[in-house]
């Protein structure tokens, strides 16, 4: 039986701005009553590929650096820092250039379209990004980040996907 | 005087960051260089200073796909040192969580990153479009093998409960039962796996190798053996630096590896399928026997082949020691501190692994040496390669690039690994 909603934060919480879609997963637990699912994930595909398969809407949150390059320090490039990209995954693919590619890992948009190839994608699938500053090794966020990470949890727990609304009686997951 | 030069500037489907240079001059290769380019990680300096107990962790991050052999080889090598053994179930147990990281490690090969050059796609989510089954199934082993990761390793990517002398914390019997049917599962489509890469159309290719592998008197290698060879090595770990010799080359960031006086040699699956087919278990056996892959193998593309023999083997191994698990009353053994050196070898999802430590009386590491895999097969990799281009110059050049391509993937490359990344320039001058 699948969940009605489940919210999904990616991230690295060793690597700056990287972690904010683990924060927006946290800070969303201590304003959501414990019977709505969310979970936290560094973004293994194995486990995302099975994620996708628990609920009928699912809501993504990771970090993006749109246009992003190599070798690129944040703000020469792409949307400022701390600006909320909204993607309706289940309609079409994410642009692959918004996240860090890896030659140690598939990435989040290689993982959705392994899914919809699969038929595992829910009825919808949301994906907000937040565009980062710095994807240094460290914690913390920058201040951008930080102002985004709360405005997309006021976002969320307002707007007409927001999590409660969609399953008000949910029984956890 | 005709020559011509191709050039592929990122190898894709490699783990880590790595590139190919091939200039071909009058119908022969002018030059030829496997570049490693992905910075130096100085592990090796880094954990000195470090406490001993801090080696299985600290070396664990060299990788993200076989953090258990870099625990295993630091743990067995620190017990080396200090006249620790590590027998009975809390062994069994070790050999369980490899298991665990070979069947994750050859799945995710296997299916995902090998596959697609004997079918023609680019990558998995081609392969998933159009054989969708492949990928549920290749999804459905991995998942058995990250199961068994999680439950003793304490998470799936780098696990946090294996230390000198055993584990943190041990299972209970019926936690480790409650895998049994996803085993069972796991080893149905292994066996499948292994009569499917059996019927992909491999290139005629076939060279004379040195094989290295771990061989124990009574056990496929995972965690212990001596170090033999199908030329007559027969060696203790603690040997290794006598007859293995590391050279740095200046078109890599990784050393090459050499057997004193032979030169290039082979490890992995096709070398201990090769070197140790009698210890596989009998259902294993017999699947790689029905396709008839019978040892020796010599063709380096059928590694494909010998890999799904071993996720057969690992299945059924796991399997077996948890019918046989009794939960032991400590989780590690006890021991006492003393400066030593100590060798440790065991047998990763890519090869053989080489951990040497040298401690204090307080158990502060003075020097580490850590001989991944992936270096050891560098010499063999550009070999084969040297070989494989002379003999299909004919070949269209998007051919022949890919089926380099496809060369170097036949040993599952874990570059971050040996640098602890791989870029391919061929090119016809």
């Amino acid at each position: 039986m699948k969940s009605p909603v489940l919210t999904i934060g990616v991230g690295n919480s060793d690597r700056g701005d990287d972690a904010v879609g683990l924060i927006v997963a946290q800070r969303l637990r201590q304003r959501l009553p414990a019977h709505v699912p969310i979970l936290q994930t560094t973004g293994d595909p194995g486990c995302l590929l099975e994620a996708l398969q628990t609920a009928e809407t699912i809501i993504l949150i990771d970090a993006v650096h749109s246009r992003w390059e190599a070798g690129l320090t944040s703000g020469t490039t792409g949307a400022s820092p701390g600006t909320i990209h909204r993607f309706a995954a289940h309609e079409s693919p994410l642009p692959a250039d918004f996240f860090r590619c890896s030659t140690h890992a598939i990435g989040i948009p290689e993982t959705i379209e392994l899914a919809r190839a699969l038929d595992y994608l829910p009825r919808q699938l949301i994906v907000y990004g937040i565009e980062a500053r710095d994807f240094a090794t460290g914690t913390g966020l920058s201040a951008p980040v930080e102002q985004a990470a709360d405005k997309l949890v006021d976002i969320l727990c307002r707007t007409p996907e927001c999590i409660l609304d969609v399953c008000p009686n949910a029984q956890g997951s | 005087m005709k020559s011509r030069t191709i050039k592929i500037d990122w190898l894709a489907r490699v783990e880590g960051e790595g590139a190919l240079n091939v200039k071909i001059k009058d119908g022969k290769i002018a030059d030829l260089k496997f570049k490693i380019f992905e910075p130096p990680r100085f592990f090796e300096a880094f954990m000195r200073g470090r406490k001993y107990s801090e080696a299985p962790d600290i070396t664990a991050r060299i990788c993200g796909i076989c953090p258990i052999a870099y625990q295993m080889s630091a743990c067995h090598a620190m017990e080396d040192a200090l006249g620790v053994k590590v027998d009975g179930q809390l062994r069994a147990l070790r050999r369980l969580i490899y298991c665990g990281e070979w069947i994750e490690s050859h799945a995710l090969h296997v299916f995902l990153l090998h596959a697609p050059d004997f079918l023609g796609y680019e990558d998995a989510i081609q392969i998933a479009r159009d054989h969708p089954d492949i990928v549920r199934r290749a999804l459905q082993l991995k998942k058995a093998g990250n199961s068994l990761v999680t439950l003793l390793g304490g998470r799936e990517i780098h696990p946090i409960n294996v230390r000198v002398g055993g584990f943190y914390s041990v299972p209970t019997k019926r936690e480790l039962a409650s895998l049994t049917e996803k085993l069972k599962a796991a080893r149905d489509i292994a066996v499948e796996a292994v009569r499917w890469t059996a019927t992909l159309p491999f290139p005629d290719f076939e060279r004379d190798y040195e094989f290295v592998a771990l061989r124990h008197p009574d056990e496929y290698p995972f965690n212990e053996g001596r170090l033999v060879s199908n030329r007559g090595l027969d060696i203790a770990a603690h040997e290794y630096d006598k007859y293995f010799t590391e050279e740095h080359v200046a078109h890599s960031t990784a050393l090459h590896s050499h057997i004193e006086g032979r030169g290039a040699y082979f490890v992995g699956p096709l070398a201990r399928v090769n070197l140790n087919f009698d210890k596989l278990s009998p259902l294993a056996r017999e699947t790689a026997v029905s396709v008839k892959f019978k040892p020796p193998c010599r063709n380096p593309f059928k590694s494909i082949i010998a890999r799904c023999v071993e996720l057969v083997h690992s299945c059924d191994e796991a399997l077996r020691i948890i019918a046989e698990y009794e939960m032991p009353d400590q989780p590690a053994v006890q021991f006492q501190m003393q400066a030593a050196t100590g060798y440790g070898c065991t047998e990763a999802p890519r090869g053989i692994l080489y951990h040497r430590y040298r401690i204090d009386d307080q158990g502060l590491i003075l020097d580490a040496k850590i001989v991944p895999p992936t270096s050891q097969n560098q010499g063999s990799i550009e070999a084969d390669l040297r070989e494989f281009i002379s003999a299909n110059l004919n070949l269209p050049a998007d051919k022949l690039q890919w089926q380099c391509e496809q060369t170097i993937r036949n040993y599952d490359p874990c570059i971050s690994c040996s640098t602890h990344y791989l870029k391919l320039h061929l090119e016809r001058m």
